[in-house]
């Protein structure tokens, strides 16, 4: 929805809320989860605007928020509601003001060294405890400065000093963020001054109303807290489609010649091409993925990427359509080729009139409302549509995959039998119990599969992490490689035990490898498994959504009989073990 | 600025803060006349009051101002 992309129209949003969330509950498919917010100061605000703009993103949140203040209490001695309530997701939102002991002057730096400890120690074990208890993804405001200094510029680099203090406090804050896994900063610190601290702390609000940020700031804090719950929950972009005349650099190519365009160090507009080309460039590191979409010919797009002073190359992109077919089409035709989601792309371009029409046409795109291109790189930026919280080492890895597809599909269409093809790849799969090296890939395919997902349940890292250390559960993940490249984790599942019999609560695999057989190759190992452990009878289950219509006839292919369909389509199969016959005869599995 | 005016717009705020299209604001409505009208959605109510008319309420006239009317006594007073 267009009102909540960042920058945002406050005015609107503060009068319109009710009205935009009525709306938003319209949509079909949305994720349900439980956050509770713990706070320091006022919350309700924050709460009604994070539930928009999660809605936006097709979450929609439950939500328990602790009495003005309590946190601490809540957190540490319980709460019966909240006991009940069982948390997905804990909030804590403390500022500043919640900071109970700051140095004085005449304190000794052992003192105050003391004093950050105790702070510190306050905070850390409310994470520690609020994640015992409900194995619940917590994410902590850092703390912003304070609004004065009583030591002026000093107030930084002087022990004695509330700046330093906060600095030192957030520190120690990032620490344990770096060292505990389901635990993630909203950074407030960096947000306010984005925002204008002055604003951000307008003391009207604290003394008024008790909020610790003035009441207009709130959207900014809410879509920043809605970023890392949508990353959490699988819902990041995944890729950048972008325009090329006067959005990658100044000019018409076409029309102003190669030599003409405004791009490298001479001029500053061209300076500010250059530097959103380098922008664009590191998002490749991120595994974002590079595509074009510009009404060009051809020869033309690519010389002007071959431009001696851009940044970015033919080569840097996966797939470049530059044609004259209309902008909508050209986009859907760039999802097919590289089996994602339409709505997983973020789409660039200076024109508002191509913005609308690939936007009235594909739900859920992202599209920023850029401006002048020296405001590109804040704007797309501040969006938040790469927002990293469980980052895999093979995100590094994710546009060479992307290209070693490619060849992939280069390479089938010189042979004429399918099999043939698929053991021309000399695949090789390993398929196993889950491993702890892997959890944090595992949880991340279980949030951002879609299509080839039979149950579409989420799990969170924590839940995988419970799942990895129970022995009620066969868990297995799939690797495959092949003459091409490596592609990493790519299938999981997972069943519960209940006697003789497995239910597989998951059934999940990317896009990617589709056609390669490693499903069956994953049930053969299923199946062995499930032997090992007197299972008898499995157990498969299929809950269609908008999305993963490919996979209905799934347990039929795999040999599982129908039990029972419902009148929503979701079917229940049944399998005999022992008549199970094993499939796989092109991939080479490592157990 | 008219205080006819200034009902019209205040109205107009009221019908979106409280998403309720029925509300008719007077001189001597107050929260007891809203249903939804608690000290939560009192503070959005400011903000968005404020925002409509370009300005900004002090403490004390936050504190002090009883009814929509006295509201109106402010707004009329600032945007002359």
């Amino acid at each position: 929805m267009k009102e909540l992309k960042y920058p945002f129209n406050v005015e609107y949003l503060i009068k319109n809320k009710k009205k935009i969330k009525k709306e938003l509950l319209q949509k079909e498919g949305l994720l349900e989860k439980n956050i509770a917010i713990l706070g320091g100061s006022t919350t309700s605000e924050i709460k009604n605007m994070l539930e928009v703009f999660l809605l936006n993103y097709g979450i929609k949140l439950t939500f328990y928020e602790s009495e003005y203040n309590k946190y601490y209490e809540d957190a540490m001695f319980g709460n019966p509601e909240l006991d009940e309530f069982k948390p997905d997701i804990i909030y804590i939102h403390t500022t500043n003001r919640n900071i109970t002991l700051y140095p004085n002057m005449l304190d000794e730096e052992e003192d105050i060294n003391k004093m950050l400890d105790s702070e510190y120690e306050k905070l850390a074990k409310i994470w520690d405890k609020l994640s015992d208890k409900f194995g619940a993804t917590i994410i902590q405001n850092n703390f912003e400065y304070p609004y004065y200094r009583l030591l002026g510029n000093k107030d930084v680099s002087d022990i004695h000093g509330r700046i330093n203090y906060i600095n030192r406090l957030n520190n120690k804050i990032y620490e344990y963020a770096n060292n505990h896994n389901n635990f993630f900063i909203n950074d407030i610190n960096y947000l306010s001054s984005c925002y204008g601290l002055d604003k951000w702390s307008n003391q009207f609000y604290w003394h008024m109303y008790k909020y610790a940020l003035e009441v207009p700031a709130i959207p900014y804090l809410a879509f920043n807290l809605a970023n890392i719950i949508k990353s959490i929950y699988g819902k990041n972009k995944k890729a950048f489609v972008l325009d090329l005349d006067n959005t990658l650099w100044g000019g018409i190519v076409g029309d102003d010649g190669v030599e003409n365009l405004a791009i490298g160090p001479e001029v500053p507009s061209g300076q500010v091409y250059e530097e959103f080309q380098e922008y664009l460039k590191e998002h490749k590191n991120l595994g974002v993925i590079l595509n074009v979409n510009s009404k060009n010919e051809y020869e033309n797009a690519i010389a002007g990427l071959n431009h001696p002073a851009g940044v970015l190359k033919p080569e840097d992109f996966i797939i470049i359509k530059a044609n004259w077919n209309p902008k909508n089409m050209n986009m859907k035709d760039i999802a097919e080729e590289l089996n994602l989601g339409a709505d997983s792309f973020v789409f660039v371009d200076d024109n508002p009139a191509e913005r609308h029409i690939v936007e009235s046409s594909i739900e859920g795109i992202g599209i920023p409302e850029i401006d002048t291109p020296e405001n590109y790189i804040r704007i797309i930026d501040h969006n938040g549509y790469f927002e990293m919280t469980n980052f895999s080492k093979e995100d590094l890895k994710k546009s060479e995959l992307y290209k070693d597809n490619a060849k992939r599909s280069q390479m089938m269409a010189t042979f004429d039998n399918y099999d043939d093809y698929l053991k021309s790849l000399k695949m090789k799969a390993e398929i196993t119990t889950f491993k702890p090296i892997y959890l944090e890939r595992i949880s991340q395919l279980s949030n951002k599969s879609n299509q080839f997902n039979l149950t579409t349940k989420r799990y969170s890292l924590a839940d995988i992490e419970n799942v990895a250390s129970s022995e009620d559960y066969i868990k297995i993940y799939g690797k495959l490689e092949d003459i091409f490249g490596d592609n990493g984790v790519i299938s999981v599942v997972i069943g519960h035990i209940k006697g003789n019999e497995l239910h597989i609560d998951l059934w999940i695999m990317s896009c990617r490898v589709l056609k390669r057989n490693m499903e069956f190759a994953m049930m053969d190992e299923l199946v062995k498994k499930a032997k090992e452990k007197d299972i008898k009878t499995i157990y498969g289950y299929y809950y269609p959504t908008l999305k993963n219509k490919m996979v209905k006839d799934f347990y039929d292919l795999q040999g599982f009989t129908l039990e029972n369909e419902d009148e929503k389509g979701n079917k229940t199969y049944k399998l005999n073990v022992d008549s199970y016959e094993e499939k796989n005869n092109v991939i080479e599995v490592e157990r | 600025m008219e205080r006819k005016e200034i009902f019209e717009r205040l109205n107009n705020v009221f019908r979106d803060v409280f998403d309720d299209e029925s509300i008719v604001v007077t001189d001597a409505t107050t929260s007891n006349d809203i249903e939804d009208w608690d000290s939560l959605e009192h503070i959005n109510l400011i903000v968005a009051v404020e925002q409509e008319f370009g300005i900004k309420f002090n403490m004390g006239e936050v504190t002090t101002m009883k009814n929509v009317g006295e509201m109106a006594d402010i707004i009329e007073k600032r945007v002359k």
